[in-house]
Order: C-alpha cells, then sequence, then structure tokens
C-alpha cells in the first residue's frame, strides 16, 4: 500500500524555484558576478589563476562569459589543501566538512553561518517536494561526521520545523526499532541502505510498508529506476533522489520533486554547465556531458567552474510541479575512471599499484564491481600462474587473504579477490578495460 | 622413494578440467591417479601420470600452471581398516596429511594410495618401519 500522500507536497520557496527563465538569468548574473569578484579578490589561488588566464571579474558581462574563465578541479582544492581556497575570515567558519580522503588528500570545505543557511535551504526545499512538514518525524541515516550527508538533511528538516532524528548509519537494529516506533515518518540515507532496511525488515516477517513511512530521500551514490520502484512498493513511499558534492556543499544541491523527472537544482545558488570532458566546450541545452558548479552565494569556500566529473544533462522545461528550476538527470556515469562503491571513492589505480608492488603476481588485473543483492561488491582477480602456484588450498587462500588484505588497506574496504588461471586477463593494449561496472544505473 | 604428481591450478569455469585431460589425451600420457581438490572459485587438478615431466611440459605450453610435487605412493590392505593403520602410525608422531587420494588400479593384491604429509620423508621412514611398503616411482609410472 503506498502511503505517499501527494497533497503533502509543497514549493518552499515559490519565489525562488518557480522564477521565469528571464528573471532566474538576472538574478544568477548578478550573483555571478559577485561571487566571481568575491573568489578573486579573497582567494590567492583564483587570483593567480585568472591572472595567469587573462581573465578578470569585470569580464562578466552575461552569463555565457563564465566560459572565459578556467575549470578547477579536485586537484586544484587538493593543492590547497587543507584551508587556501576559504574566503571568509577564519572567525567567520563555523563548521567543517570533508571526504573521505581514501584516494589521497581528502577535499576539505569549511562553511560559514551563511554557506550553512543556503544549505539548509536546499535540502528543505527537497524534504518539502516530498512533502515534509513540521510536525513530521525525518530520520536521517546518512554518516554524521565529517561526511556532508547527515548534516545537510538534518539542517533541512530543521528548517522546515520537522524533527530531524541523527540516525547515522550503521545498527540496523535501531534504525528498524526507530523507524517503527517513532514512527518516522521520511527517511534519508543512501538507497541501498533504505533497500537493505526493507530486506532486513522482510526477514523478521515485517511488511516494510505498513511502517508509518511515506517518504525518502535517497542520494550519496548511482542507482536506478528499478532500486526506485523497489523502494517504493516495498516501503509502499516516494523515493525521491538527491544530489550534491561536498565541493559544491553538499546533498541539497538538486533534488527530485514527487513528479520524478529529473532533479530541481537550486539553481539560484549553484549554477550549473554541461561540458563535453574532452574538448571542455560548453554543450547546447539537453545533450549530456560532464556538469559543472559555480557557486553564486557561498562564502566559506567559493567553487567557480568545478568539474564534477558526473555525468548528466539539463532540462530547463517547466516542470508538471510547478517549478521554473532546472531539472538534472539521474547521473549516468563518471568522465573519469573513477568508480563509487558502498559509498566510498575508487580509483582503479590504487587497486593497480597493490598488484604491481607484489612480484610474485603478473602486471594483469580486472576489477568487477556488481551489486548481487542490494550492496555493492568488489571483486579482483588476478592471475596465478608458474611462479605463484602451489600445491596446496590452504596457501592459495592464504595468498588470496594476503592480497585482500592489501587492496583492503589502500583503498579502504573490502574486495573478494579471485584467482585466475595464467593469460586469461587481458593484457593492458594502450587502453585495456580494467573496471567492469556491471551494477544498471542506466 | 617419493614420486612425482602433477599438480594443476584450475579455475572453476566450465571445460578446464575437460582441456587438461585432453592435452595429456593427445601426448598419450597415461593417469594412473587423480584427484581434485576444489573451492567454491578455484580447484587444483592432482595426478599421478605416466609421464610427469612430459605431462608439466605439455600442460604449461597450453598455459596452465604446473607444478610437481613428491608425494608416498604406499601399499594398504585392501580390507577394512587398511588405510587407518597407516595414518594411525603418522598421527601417532604427528605428522599431518595434506591430502590422501587412491588409485584405481592395483599392482597387487593390495590397495595404492597416494599419500602427501607435512614431511614425507620422515613419513617414509615411520612406515617402513611398520612393515609398509612404499612404491618405488618406475614402478607406478609403469604400472
Amino acid at each position: 500500500m503506498n502511503k505517499f500522500r501527494e497533497e503533502d507536497v509543497y514549493i518552499f520557496n515559490k519565489k525562488r524555484e518557480c522564477m521565469s527563465r528571464e528573471d532566474m538569468r538576472e538574478l544568477q548574473l548578478r550573483r555571478l558576478k559577485k561571487s566571481v569578484k568575491y573568489a578573486y579578490d579573497n582567494v590567492a589561488f583564483y587570483r593567480d589563476l585568472y591572472d595567469k588566464n587573462n581573465v578578470a571579474p569585470e569580464d562578466l558581462k552575461e552569463l555565457e562569459d563564465l566560459e572565459l574563465f578556467p575549470f578547477i578541479t579536485k586537484d586544484d582544492l587538493r593543492k590547497t589543501y587543507p584551508f587556501d581556497l576559504q574566503a571568509a575570515l577564519k572567525e567567520d567558519w563555523k563548521e567543517v566538512h570533508s571526504t573521505s580522503g581514501t584516494t589521497g588528500i581528502p577535499t576539505v570545505a569549511a562553511y560559514t553561518q551563511k554557506d550553512l543557511d543556503i544549505w539548509a535551504e536546499s535540502t528543505a526545499r527537497g524534504l518539502a517536494s516530498v512533502g515534509v512538514h513540521k510536525n513530521d518525524i525525518v530520520n536521517v541515516a546518512y554518516g554524521f561526521g565529517l561526511f556532508t550527508g547527515g548534516h545537510g538533511a538534518q539542517y533541512g528538516a530543521q528548517k522546515i520545523g520537522a524533527l530531524a532524528v541523527p540516525m547515522s548509519s550503521g545498527n540496523t537494529q535501531r534504525q528498524m526499532n526507530f523507524l517503527k516506533d517513532f514512527p518516522a515518518d521520511f527517511l534519508c540515507c543512501t538507497p541501498s541502505y533504505a533497500l537493505y532496511l526493507a530486506e532486513s525488515f522482510e526477514k523478521e516477517g515485517i511488511d516494510p510498508s505498513s511502517i508509518a513511512l511515506r517518504g525518502g530521500l535517497f542520494g550519496a551514490e548511482m542507482w536506478t529506476e528499478e532500486i526506485r520502484n523497489k523502494l517504493e512498493s516495498k516501503f509502499g513511499i516516494s523515493a525521491q533522489n538527491i544530489y550534491g558534492l561536498t565541493e559544491v556543499i553538499g546533498p541539497g544541491v538538486s533534488v527530485d520533486c514527487h513528479i520524478k523527472e529529473g532533479m530541481h537544482i537550486a539553481e539560484d545558488h549553484f549554477y550549473p554547465e554541461i561540458i563535453d570532458p574532452n574538448t571542455l566546450e560548453v554543450l547546447p541545452e539537453g545533450e549530456t556531458g560532464e556538469i559543472v558548479f559555480t557557486s553564486l552565494t557561498k562564502t566559506g569556500m567559493p567553487v567557480i567552474r568545478y568539474r564534477t566529473k558526473d555525468i548528466t544533462s539539463l532540462n530547463y522545461e517547466k516542470c508538471e510541479c510547478g517549478r521554473t528550476t532546472v531539472r538534472m538527470n539521474r547521473i549516468t556515469g563518471r568522465s573519469d575512471d573513477m568508480i563509487k562503491v558502498k559509498g566510498v571513492i575508487v580509483f582503479p589505480k590504487q587497486i593497480e599499484e597493490v598488484i604491481m608492488k607484489m612480484d610474485e603476481l603478473a602486471p594483469a588485473y580486472q576489477i568487477v564491481v556488481s551489486r548481487p543483492d542490494t550492496l555493492d561488491e568488489i571483486e579482483v582477480q588476478v592471475e596465478i600462474d608458474q611462479a605463484n602456484f602451489k600445491d596446496s588450498i590452504t596457501d592459495l587462500e592464504g595468498f588470496r587473504h594476503k592480497i585482500g588484505e592489501r587492496i583492503k588497506d589502500a583503498i579502504g574496504i573490502s574486495v573478494k579477490v579471485t584467482l585466475a588461471e595464467p593469460y586469461t586477463i587481458p593484457r593492458s593494449e594502450g587502453k585495456a578495460v580494467r573496471v567492469i561496472d556491471k551494477r544498471d544505473f542506466s | 622413494m617419493t614420486i612425482k604428481q602433477v599438480s594443476v591450478f584450475l579455475e572453476n569455469k566450465k571445460g578446464r578440467l575437460f582441456k587438461a585431460l585432453h592435452i595429456l589425451k593427445n601426448e598419450d600420457i597415461d593417469i594412473r591417479a587423480l584427484s581434485i581438490a576444489d573451492t567454491s572459485e578455484f580447484g587444483i587438478l592432482r595426478m599421478i601420470v605416466s609421464d610427469p615431466i612430459k605431462a608439466q611440459e605439455e600442460l604449461q605450453k597450453e598455459k596452465f600452471a604446473v607444478s610437481l610435487a613428491d608425494v608416498l605412493a604406499i601399499e594398504v590392505d585392501d580390507q577394512p581398516g587398511g588405510l587407518e593403520k597407516a595414518l594411525d602410525i603418522l598421527n601417532n608422531k604427528d605428522q599431518n596429511v595434506e591430502y590422501i587420494y587412491a588409485f584405481v588400479e592395483k599392482r597387487t593384491q593390495k590397495a595404492l594410495v597416494v599419500l602427501n604429509t607435512q614431511d614425507n620423508e620422515t613419513s617414509r621412514q615411520l612406515l617402513i618401519d611398520e612393515g609398509f611398503s612404499i612404491c618405488p616411482p618406475e614402478e607406478i609410472y609403469n604400472i
């Protein structure tokens, strides 16, 4: 039974979310000029970058003039670790968030009170679009801590006046109890964890749709319509997609409305562009490419043309829900080889390094990412050959275990190592396909 | 006095055992005894064959990972308790048995088993002392 109530959904900030395109562009241009100048005036990194590229904030006459400005990437954020991209005075920093840093130097962002307000506003818009009101209970099962997930949803719920329960991740039994007993009206977590919760209820003989839950915002990983359908039918809810990244602000940059035909970007705060990741040219409306964000109002760590590496497309048509804000489609891939598994960022290169360091292993490997049930799994295939083959199951199992441990040390999560016969893994011929992603995100 | 066993790494994939055995057939190599140890992911095919060196070469040519292991071939009474008696001796002296499998054919009225233990030399001596007969390689390869 579906408990979602369409009559509950509302537009949190009609003035901003339903602006005419003309008015929105005018607002964006005004804010963009200010934001670029603010970054230039307060961050040496931007000043050097723009001086070197012979551009100046004054060159921004139209929104399209943003194309004159160079992009920044995660590498730039690492180079400026920890706080060299901060524009605000230290005394104005209120909170800090960070990526996990498993792939090297973490990306750190300090938030001013104003940034926290923008973040709360953005997630509140999303929560309103799934029908959260002030008398509701929202269980937030994203991780709390340096990770942006939990806090964003909490601030949004609190901005609405709802009760946000900071469940954080893990302890599934307690999650189930609180969902059932409080009872929670809404849930925010990763879609795979939500599915896991549904199955945990089923295992206990409880129909997940029998709990009060009416809706949820799910994100922080790539997922599919299929998972959405499963979540909606199992829990009897509306399952809406939420997108964001620490570099920009965190989850809430864009959120599905209940129509679910693309995530509405809070574009009065985050200006999107779609580029061709190879030519770096801005693509015409509707085309698929890498999404680039520019913060229009952030004061802690402004980002100007930040390359997300996420592949999607934009739709500027007015939505059935009444909002006019631009919508971005589901993320269908990455323009780099990053894979996100169990919410952790993994680059194949990290696994390669471990394998190449082990002399007893042939320099051939393959990574297979799959989702056998609801949770992601990484399989790393390596070869057994004359040099490392031992006539003992125990030795071979020990070898497998050793490789697995080393990879875990490098990437932070467990993988399944499988042993293949000699010369059965394709050798690198220029561009070998190292990663086979069997998860279906299309 | 140990015999050479041919050990082959096999992925748990359709047709791999067949492929290995097919190579031996083409080279006219006889299999005297055979066992497969497997986990859910992979297996080890262990064989006593008429010409272990050639078997290794031919299998390697076809890109199998192969090793030759020294194992014991012992004769036990072909009656209840025959094998148990041999294992009891090893057990009493804390000689761990890694694996064991039997020959199909017989050289005499006794049954033949392949044995790999922690320390085959010590095991051999222990068994000889108790009156067991250990088969020499040439007899095994030419059964």
